[in-house]
């Protein structure tokens, strides 16, 4: 790797100090700590050795958390395309759908991405920092197959802008960047992100029995027309498509990334092992929403309150918002206890928006970005209480 | 009452090069130093002497104007050769030319009934006056002590679980015998308890289990569960307006020898560590020995770090450098400074890590000793993950908390979050394995100084 290293040196004059590229230098660092982790040594005080860890490692353990729901968001694309236009096809034909619709949204979200911030990063003279590495990934997996990528590019955007760097960059935001980024094209083009989008055509035409309901759209039009939601995910058109276990499963359509809830817990299980998410987090949102769930099915007052609590793990994007979006360390609660209170509400309002407020049928975004705002609120008590107790001791 | 606690949280920080129980000589150094750096909240210090003095053993060198009567003295005795000042006249390092036969200043002796009937304010006068008091520090700040203050306890820490720790009782070595006087004189100066905490993991030395007149507390768990800061917590807890004092074990037979003998005795077995050292033990030197006399005819050579002190507290003085008055370790290992090929995320087995993300697999071989370099293995960043450094400080404090509110200068936020609880040491383990790599035991001594000079 001398070779590499040398061409780095022989760059590094022209963005040093008086170079002609001064400005550019955060660039030039962060380009060459991602090729070698840098030659950096402890001070003369304080410790003399360091743990091998650092953020660049932790990030990409999420984003490897990530890949199985990326690869079987994937094929479910391309099988969700042969379905509706009725051809029977082979894993490598979904695949292959599947690419042509997912990877330009990767590409456009990390490229954009990625150059808002490193257009920041020059302006402020920040560190470029490994934090969008997760983020382009997230944004991606949550957007529908059909996302025009100019919509891609403005939410991306916007969350990196008014999200992240507004606050003063990583580690400072209030709110889940990616989160933003959907939040964004939910309110500004809600015609792009609901309704028919879930399932990606290409230039083919779905036969004609064919319907893009959602289970949560059933569920919506439950609430508001008293349809029966049980009766209408097994009428659904294609036979079996809304069994426990193929929502489960995630043979369906949806958002890129989030259909799959076994993807999602082979996510957490990398996540959980590595130490890199924290479990409290991500049990406690299954547990909320588990609880609503069966708090509704006590109050039973139409189909949807009626719909058993388990289904509700595993439907809209519950599972990949519990796993993936409520753990980011710096929007979620960061103290231990109350990371329990902020994933639990998380799980309960997701449920809460779900069922009683049609006009959202996916409560998840909602809940994880309300529960953002809150999680400070719910650090402030807990450490209050801390300051408390040793206040207490010092009377005694 | 004597109490058994069991601490779950912390990180044993396995390295290769742990000391073996062994004697050795060190080479003959001819020059000691007395560092006014080592005493942290020393602010005007005056000399008493000047280059070309001679000196014995005990003979004070210098003084703190805010604390006329603490005298720093010499370990050796010979002449002094050199006043090293740095920048706007600092005074850094008082040399020494130590003579081949060390002679003592004589202090006032008293036999072990003597001690009995020994008054505080005698105490007092002949412990400052024999260059014993530094070894008495200061909670909360960890400074030394100041003598007009009555301390609610003293707390004694008699092991050590940084990484290649000494073994405490070891190294009193000849020194044992007066461990006991110590403790007996400094009975004298609280009117609370003296706690003396022993590892509840291991077999109690003798010089501990037999020592008479303390409070004998067992601690057990992984590091840092030596450090004092972090027993005291769980036995009398610090509050604004408390004061403790806590003396190392070596301090506290420093202090009996010279009530029984009468000399202000700096000799002291230094551990030898560290994975580049070729034979790990223990020496039997001075206080401030030059740290490369340590080593004999094998000092270690290539591109190395020698640090006086441990790896996580530690301090990088050069082989040249000298070992400061707290210090009963010199650690060698080798220097960082080079890039590695996608080091960030290459796995590796070889790589000590607190953590388990992707790659890091040291988790797998907690027993294996680890080489460990002076790379960060990373670059600054701001805080990002959360819940980390609770799991490596055993105590009710919330760490993140505490050194944001250091950072944002909020004075009310430190006192009420703990601030009186901590000193360097007991963040070192936070600093070690915080990914985005922030100088965690600097950030707290700056918030030390704002609310002690508040």
């Amino acid at each position: 790797m001398k070779p590499l290293q040398n061409l780095f040196d022989k760059l590094k004059p022209n963005f040093e100090k008086g170079g002609k590229w001064e400005k550019f230098y955060t660039l030039y660092e962060g380009h060459r700590t991602i090729a070698f982790a840098p030659d950096l040594t402890t001070g003369n005080k304080g410790t003399q050795i360091k743990d091998a860890v650092d953020l660049k490692r932790i990030m990409i353990t999420v984003v490897i958390a990530m890949i199985p729901a990326l690869l079987f968001g994937m094929w479910n694309v391309g099988h969700q395309h042969f379905i509706s236009v009725g051809e029977d096809a082979v894993l490598l034909d979904k695949l292959l759908i599947g690419a042509i619709a997912v990877v330009p949204i990767l590409i456009v979200s990390y490229s954009v991405g990625l150059l808002t911030e490193f257009t920041f990063c020059v302006i402020r003279n920040h560190p470029i920092s490994e934090g969008y590495l997760v983020t382009g990934m997230l944004i991606a997996l949550i957007m529908p197959p059909t996302i025009p990528l100019w919509q891609v590019a403005l939410a991306t955007i916007f969350a990196v802008v008014i999200g992240k760097e507004a606050f003063g960059g990583t580690g400072m935001n209030i709110l889940n960047v990616a989160l933003t980024a959907r939040a964004f094209l939910y309110f500004a083009y809600p015609s792009n992100i609901s309704g028919e989008v879930w399932t990606y055509f290409g230039d083919k035409q779905p036969v004609d029995a064919y319907s893009g309901a959602t289970v949560l759209a059933y569920g919506a039009t439950a609430v508001s027309n008293g349809t029966n939601m049980m009766a209408d995910m097994s009428a659904h058109w294609y036979d079996g498509m809304y069994s426990f276990w193929n929502l489960f499963m995630g043979l369906i359509p949806g958002s890129i990334g989030e259909t799959s809830t076994l993807m999602c817990l082979i996510g957490a299980v990398i996540l959980i092992g590595t130490g890199v998410g924290s479990w409290k987090i991500i049990a406690s949102v299954f547990g909320g929403a588990y609880f609503m769930g069966v708090v509704f099915n006590l109050v039973g007052s139409n189909s949807y309150m009626e719909l058993p609590a388990e289904y509700h793990l595993v439907i809209g994007g519950l599972a990949f918002g519990a796993v993936f979006m409520a753990t980011d360390p710096v929007s979620a609660a960061q103290t231990e206890v109350g990371k329990w209170i902020y994933g639990f509400l998380i799980g309960l309002l997701t449920v809460l928006i779900r069922v009683v407020n049609p006009a959202y049928p996916e409560g998840i975004m909602l809940a994880i970005l309300f529960m953002n705002v809150f999680a400070p609120l719910i650090d402030y008590y807990v450490v209050d209480a801390n300051k408390k107790r040793r206040l207490k001791r010092a009377t005694v | 009452m004597s109490k058994t606690i069991k601490l779950k949280r912390g990180f044993d920080i396995n390295l290769a090069g742990k000391p073996e129980k062994k004697i050795s000589e060190s080479s003959h150094s001819e020059t000691y130093a007395l560092k006014p750096t080592d005493f942290i909240n020393m602010s005007r210090p005056k000399l008493l002497v000047k280059e070309g003095d001679t000196v014995k053993a005990g003979t004070a060198m210098l003084y703190d104007k805010m604390s006329e009567g603490v005298k720093y003295c010499s370990p050796v005795s010979g002449e002094v050769v050199e006043i090293k000042r740095g920048e706007k006249r600092k005074l850094l390092e008082i040399k020494i030319l130590a003579d081949k036969e060390v002679v003592f200043e004589k202090f006032k002796t008293f036999s072990t009934s003597d001690l009995a009937n020994l008054s505080k304010e005698e105490a007092l006068e002949q412990m400052q006056a024999g260059g014993v008091w530094p070894n008495i520090i200061q909670r909360p700040f960890g400074i030394v002590a100041n003598a007009e203050d009555t301390p609610k306890a003293i707390f004694i820490s008699a092991f050590d679980t940084n990484p290649l720790a000494p073994d405490v009782a070891f190294q009193l070595g000849d020194k044992e015998k007066f461990f006991q006087a110590g403790l007996d004189v400094l009975r004298k100066l609280t009117p609370g308890k003296v706690h003396l905490n022993i590892n509840g993991q291991a077999e109690v030395p003798q010089v501990f289990a037999q020592a008479n007149g303390v409070e004998l507390n067992k601690f057990s768990g992984p590091h840092p569960a030596g450090n004092v800061g972090v027993q005291i917590h769980h036995l009398d807890p610090i509050s604004k307006k408390d004061i403790v004092w806590t003396v190392a074990p070596y301090g506290v037979a420093q202090i009996g020898q010279l009530f029984l003998e009468g000399k202000y005795d700096a000799s002291k077995l230094v551990a030898v560590t560290g994975s580049e050292v070729k034979n790990p033990g223990y020496v039997k030197t001075y206080s401030g020995v030059m740290l490369e006399k340590l080593f004999g005819s094998e000092v270690p050579t290539g591109h190395l770090r020698f640090i006086a002190g441990n790896p996580l507290t530690g301090e990088n003085c050069g082989k040249a450098g000298y070992l400061g008055y707290y210090h009963n370790q010199v650690t060698v290992i080798p220097e960082g400074d080079y890039e590695e090929f996608l080091g960030w995320i290459k796995p590796s087995t070889k790589k000590l890590s607190f953590h388990k993300a992707i790659g890091l697999l040291s988790f797998l071989n907690r027993g294996k000793e680890y080489t460990v370099d002076t790379n960060t293995h990373g670059e600054d960043r701001p805080f990002v993950v959360s819940g980390e450094f609770e799991k490596v400080l055993p105590m009710d404090i919330l760490p993140t908390y505490l050194f944001k509110a250091i950072i944002s200068e909020d004075y009310d936020d430190m006192e009420a979050l703990g601030i009186f609880e901590l000193i360097e040491e007991d963040v070192a383990l936070c600093e070690f394995i915080d990914p985005s790599k922030n100088e965690i035991q600097k950030i707290l001594r700056e918030g030390i100084e704002m609310i002690k000079n508040s």
